[in-house]
């Protein structure tokens, strides 16, 4: 036992020299992607009011549409484009066929569903596509600064990650679909009388939120193996992203990446990797004992 | 303009509305009075469409409502101010102004009702940028009106407009209500401060317990004993 801790301290190596840098620079480019994956979620959230519990199995699902696409020989951009259709439609059909006959039911019951759909469709990617790990196989090299390698592919991810952020946010912004998709979670009896229909905003949310989970999986599948429980690696981080910046909050969720994405990348860096992971999850324990309501809490 | 007959509604096993008939002709303003739970918040969610109908029959222009879904009434021009002016508290005022002119209808004429209403109601584009729920009471029901008037309505719904306000906002948002009268706009209000009410209205209904005890002029109404007693303490 003690030589067990010791030797975990014998690893601990925090001095702040390249290598460190190097991880937080290296968590900064994962922190994009992770506030994608957070943001749809918390939109979906914010509106509908329902935890997709499957969100990362719909992040799967358009990872195999891409490869599927590209493999069938069709080039990357246009891959991806049929990703994100994909799970665009894979997000209306689940908010109406599972979601909706369970909208008015409680919470315990949603989170029930969605998470028989997460082990659905993990086991029937796992049948129709094998348990085989699958690679898109393009690789983009890595950039080489100092003595410091950042892989292109996690730079591209940053940058698309946030590009995509700031497209929604204006959308929201701009459009009067985007202004009543900010207003409902705000009040949700008087949609009616501004002429909302609820039941289609709610599709429209899904879709987007759907199209959300499509732009990951573009990013992902230059970056990761595909295989079906690849949801199980991503999904526990996103909630927790999501639960750390307030359930709902946009905001919150973007911060919340950067934060729990630091503790991931440095955390690996000073001890072992998996360390990192669970240096994150206890932070966030210990965050959500002290805030429960989550560090921004309330819906922005 | 506005015609209801017969119309039953209630929530669960309560009933709330027992054979409603009344109309409200273009032009006019128009009150519904009567104490607290005498089911006039009721009558108003039904006519938005808010609160489906048990029976009886609701049109307006000779569309019928009971068959339009909550969501499509604003366009046959039906707008509501509801109770307690629910406004998006988070949003800014002018975002609260762009969810009234939500309907396509509405959408193409967005900057020129958007200059009508800071026109009307010059505080509120002053305040264009600040959150909905940090202003008064009485500039939120400034809001709340200016919203309705976003989608350009026929007729406008002001369900107890001075609900929760201090005395002295009271009067002025009588005074508001004056104003959207006087911009042509034809309004149903339903009030429980009765004696003001009756000053800014052509007629009234008195509805006790889910039912219409009677109506009429609202100079009338306003004279006779038993409401003088029962409504304004007099």
């Amino acid at each position: 036992m003690v030589d067990l801790v010791l030797g975990l301290f014998s690893r601990l190596d925090c001095s702040p020299d390249i290598y460190f840098l190097e991880a937080i620079i290296n968590g900064l480019l994962l922190a994009g992607l992770l506030a994608l994956l957070a943001l749809g979620l918390n939109l979906i959230f914010g509106v509908i009011d329902v935890v997709w519990i499957c969100y990362a199995e719909v992040v799967m699902v358009g990872m195999y549409g891409i490869n599927f696409a590209y493999k069938g020989g069709a080039p990357f951009l246009l891959a991806a484009v049929f990703g994100i259709l994909v799970t665009a439609l894979a997000g209306v059909l689940l908010h109406f066929l599972v979601i909706r006959p369970v909208l008015e039911t409680p919470p315990i019951n949603q989170l029930l569903v969605t998470g028989g759909v997460l082990f659905l469709m993990q086991a029937a990617a796992t049948m129709a596509f094998g348990v085989e790990f699958k690679n898109v196989g393009i690789r983009l090299g890595s950039a080489n600064v100092a003595e410091m390698s950042f892989s292109y592919a996690r730079i591209l991810a940053f940058l698309v990650a946030l590009g995509g952020m700031l497209a929604l946010w204006q959308f929201l912004k701009r459009t009067y679909v985007g202004t009543a998709i900010r207003a409902i979670s705000q009040d949700r009896q008087i949609m009616p009388l501004m002429g909302v229909d609820s039941r289609r905003l709610y599709l429209v949310t899904s879709a987007i939120g759907g199209g959300l989970a499509g732009l990951a999986a573009t990013l992902m599948v230059l970056q990761y193996d595909i295989y079906p429980q690849i949801g199980l690696q991503f999904g526990p981080l996103i909630f927790m992203i999501c639960v750390l910046g307030g359930l709902g909050n946009m905001v919150g969720g973007f911060i919340a990446a950067f934060i729990i994405s630091q503790f991931i990348a440095v955390g690996s860096s000073c001890f072992h990797t998996e360390w990192g992971y669970a240096v994150a999850f206890l932070f966030f324990m210990v965050a959500i004992f002290i805030r429960p309501q989550g560090l921004f809490g309330g819906k922005s | 303009m506005l015609e209801l007959s017969g119309i039953d509604a209630g929530y669960g096993a309560f009933q709330a509305l027992f054979g409603i008939s009344m109309r409200v002709d273009a032009g006019e303003a128009v009150a519904v009075i009567g104490s607290n739970g005498a089911g006039k918040t009721t009558l108003m969610r039904v006519i938005s469409g808010l609160l489906a109908p048990r029976a009886g029959r609701m049109t307006m222009e000779g569309t019928d409502l009971i068959a339009t879904p909550a969501h499509k009434i604003i366009e046959t021009g039906i707008a509501h101010v509801p109770e307690g002016r629910r406004l998006f508290p988070r949003l800014t005022v002018e975002d609260n102004l762009r969810m009234g002119a939500f309907i396509p209808a509405a959408r193409v004429m967005y900057s020129e009702r958007l200059d009508y209403v800071y026109t009307l109601f010059p505080r509120l584009k002053e305040r264009r940028k600040q959150l909905a729920g940090t202003m008064s009471g009485g500039e939120q029901q400034m809001c709340a009106i200016a919203r309705t008037l976003m989608s350009g309505p026929k007729l406008v719904l002001l369900d107890e407009p001075s609900m929760g306000l201090a005395p002295v906002i009271v009067s002025q948002v009588f005074d508001l209500v004056k104003r959207i009268r006087s911009e042509g706009y034809t309004v149903l209000i339903v009030e429980q401060n009765v004696s003001q009410v009756l000053k800014v209205v052509d007629r009234a209904y008195l509805l006790e317990v889910g039912r219409m005890k009677t109506s009429g002029p609202a100079a009338q109404l306003a004279a006779s004993d038993e409401i003088r007693k029962a409504y304004m303490g007099l």
